[in-house]
């Protein structure tokens, strides 16, 4: 234990400077001292999501930025194609889990950190299993994913009554990407700085040629390649759909789309472009990748212990000729069906479906009508299309509180017609509902206090 | 910022407190927007949408088109679509389920549609799909074609192509292609 110390503290020397001195540009929170450090060691627990050219080198700075209590979780195994950049898997593991090699191989190179492996989809774990981290690190390559991580984790936020984020909820995420020599990193503090969905439109839709394209006049490898992947594909395995995770299918693919290449005269066409055009990622360099990621650990340290203000909120990184690095301070969709506060609503607990649907008519913020409305996945009434509304109308009766399993507080969300006059247009709300019967002991508890 | 030391208190109450907050889905931002879409729907009267999975799985469904003008009158086609949790980043995955003689539409289901794939924006929605989908039917053309010989038949003789239309939607080999009635 004392040795560990002492091989900790010389490999600590740089940190030491961040977290045992004062400083001006410092975060409101900031208490330097040896305490902080030991806090950071011992309760900060960081999960990154993707243990791939990212995750290897997230995983690598954050140990070695002084945090002890890792996880990391990623649903791939190591490819061959991988080694050139996710510098901690060796030719001998390929096949084996991403996540669990890689916390193999920084936890024998870092003394002292603990990294817990998560060899499964994102979407498997429970809700809890994300609660329970300081901090979440995003290292994925996937709008889909990015948004899921993002949902869950604003899905934790909850508003206090003057529509204020209530702080022990909000739950940061540190999103890093890169794409070739272009990157990014961004802080995310839910109800504080913009979400990944207030900004989705900075992902630019994937390019997407049209079938017919494909199918009559090829010109390209890559339309080579997207005819092999999405429709011979089917033409010759019927119903079994296409898993751009199998290594199988991909090697398939590639060979169709190398036929097709070579009766059309198209040159190019490879395993690594076949790879890059299905799952439409474009090659990654190691350097853009070590850039970005010490970047967002940087900002980790930063949130977990206030050394210094976090960035503002949104860092681009183009190292395409020469170098160019700015930071852009996005503001957030302060109708944000995500993160956004909601329209607050309180209610009787006898309060009908029905009732609740036509106090949304007289509600001064809303003024809607022919509401449809949502709760946790589920519809709980389709005023259109008349198949839904037949299939939902029985709900209309019944209280709902009961509808939402007598839950105090819940998120709702509705769609309907709503404004004034002129203005009166098809929106979809979110609102914050609170039982008052139930609410009044939450209350008083929290006064008392 | 985060706290530390309110982290510290936390663990400690942790247990305790998470049993306050319903468990609740992570519900997409795909669905929600999907929730309006669905319930905007202002559908021709040759259309008709069904949830093969209940009211609650909004992401997989199926719109049937009957066609009441052109080659295609009388038939009846049915499509899935599936939609994606990012929606309407993607656009919805869209496929038709019985084969079909048509120049669009391959016979393996795939649709040959701008707004399904090169012209996608997230300001359009399901209601465009639907019907651009039974303009597919009322106009079909033979300069985007997914079934080549077809959209030959459809330039050269349409004729042919009105007698080719009818025998398929009839039920049936052509050529080594078996159709099922569909009309
Ligand atoms: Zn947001």
């Amino acid at each position: 234990m004392v040795e560990s110390r002492i091989s900790s503290s010389s490999r600590s020397r740089d940190l030491d400077k961040l977290l045992l001195r004062p400083g001006n540009l410092v975060g409101p929170t900031f208490e330097p001292g040896t305490q902080l450090r030991d806090d950071l060691q011992e309760y900060a627990r960081i999960l990154v999501v993707g243990a791939g050219g990212l995750g290897c080198e997230l995983l690598k700075d954050l140990a070695l930025s002084g945090f002890r209590n890792l996880e990391v979780i990623d649903m791939d195994r190591i490819e061959v194609s991988n080694l050139n950049r996710q510098f901690l898997f060796r030719l001998e593991d390929v096949g084996q889990p991403k996540a669990e090699v890689a916390a193999k191989r920084v936890m024998e190179r870092v003394s002292g950190v603990n990294i817990v492996p998560h060899f499964c989809r994102i979407e498997e774990k429970e809700l809890e299993f994300y609660s329970e981290f300081s901090i979440i690190v995003l290292g994925l390559d996937s709008v889909e994913a990015r948004s899921y991580i993002n949902a869950v984790a604003c899905g934790f936020l909850e508003y206090d009554s003057n529509d204020e984020p209530v702080e022990e909820t909000v739950k940061p995420m540190v999103d890093g990407g890169t794409e070739g020599f272009k990157g990014h990193a961004r802080v995310i503090l839910p109800g504080m700085t913009p979400c990944f969905e207030c900004t989705i439109w900075l992902f630019p839709p994937q390019v997407k040629f049209p079938l017919c394209t494909l199918a009559e006049t090829p010109r390209t490898a890559a339309h080579c390649i997207e005819y092999a992947h999405l429709i011979k594909w089917d033409e010759v395995h019927s119903g079994k759909s296409f898993d751009p995770d199998n290594p199988e299918h991909m090697q398939w693919v590639y060979l169709e789309a190398a036929k097709r290449a070579q009766l059309f005269g198209i040159p190019g066409v490879t395993y690594s472009l076949t790879q890059g055009v299905v799952k439409n990622i474009i090659p990654a360099i190691a350097s853009t990748n070590a850039i970005i990621s010490a970047a967002c650990a940087l900002e980790t340290l930063k949130i977990a212990s206030g050394c210094s203000k976090t960035l503002s909120n949104y860092l681009t990184y183009n190292g395409v000729e020469g170098l160019h690095t700015k930071v852009t301070e996005f503001v957030k969709d302060k109708d944000c069906l995500v993160c956004g506060p909601g329209i607050f609503i309180e209610l009787e607990t006898s309060v009908t479906l029905k009732m609740f649907i036509d106090q949304l008519e007289d509600h001064p913020k809303l003024l809607m009508s022919g509401a449809s409305v949502r709760v946790g996945g589920k519809n709980l009434y389709m005023a259109a299309p008349p198949l839904l509304e037949e299939m939902t109308r029985s709900n209309l009766g019944l209280p709902l509180f009961e509808l939402m399993d007598k839950s105090p507080t819940g998120v709702v969300h509705v769609t309907g017609t709503a404004g004034k006059g002129d203005k009166r247009q098809s929106c979809l709300r979110k609102l914050r509902v609170a039982f008052k019967a139930v609410g009044i002991a939450d209350t008083d508890m929290a006064g008392g206090a | 910022m985060i706290r530390l030391f309110k982290i510290k208190e936390k663990q400690q109450e942790l247990s305790a407190n998470s049993n306050g907050k319903p468990p609740g889905k992570t519900q997409s931002a795909g669905e929600l927007r999907l929730q309006k879409d669905i319930s905007e729907l202002n559908l021709p009267n040759a259309c008709s949408i069904s949830f093969p999975n209940g009211q609650d799985d909004l992401m997989n469904f199926e719109v049937t088109i009957r066609p009441d003008e052109g080659y295609y009158s009388g038939g009846m086609f049915t499509f899935t679509f599936q939609i994606s949790s990012v929606y309407p980043h993607d656009a919805p995955k869209v496929k038709c389920k019985a084969k079909v003689y048509h120049p669009n539409i391959d016979l393996d289901g795939n649709v040959c549609l701008n707004i399904l794939r090169e012209d996608w924006n997230p300001i359009l929605n399901i209601n465009t799909i639907i019907y651009g989908l039974y303009h597919l039917f009322t106009e079909p053309n033979h300069e985007d074609p997914l079934n080549a010989k077809a959209a030959k038949v459809l330039r050269d003789n349409p004729k042919l192509f009105a007698f080719n239309v009818k025998r398929t939607m009839a039920g049936g080999y052509m050529g080594q292609t078996l159709f099922t009635r569909c009309r």
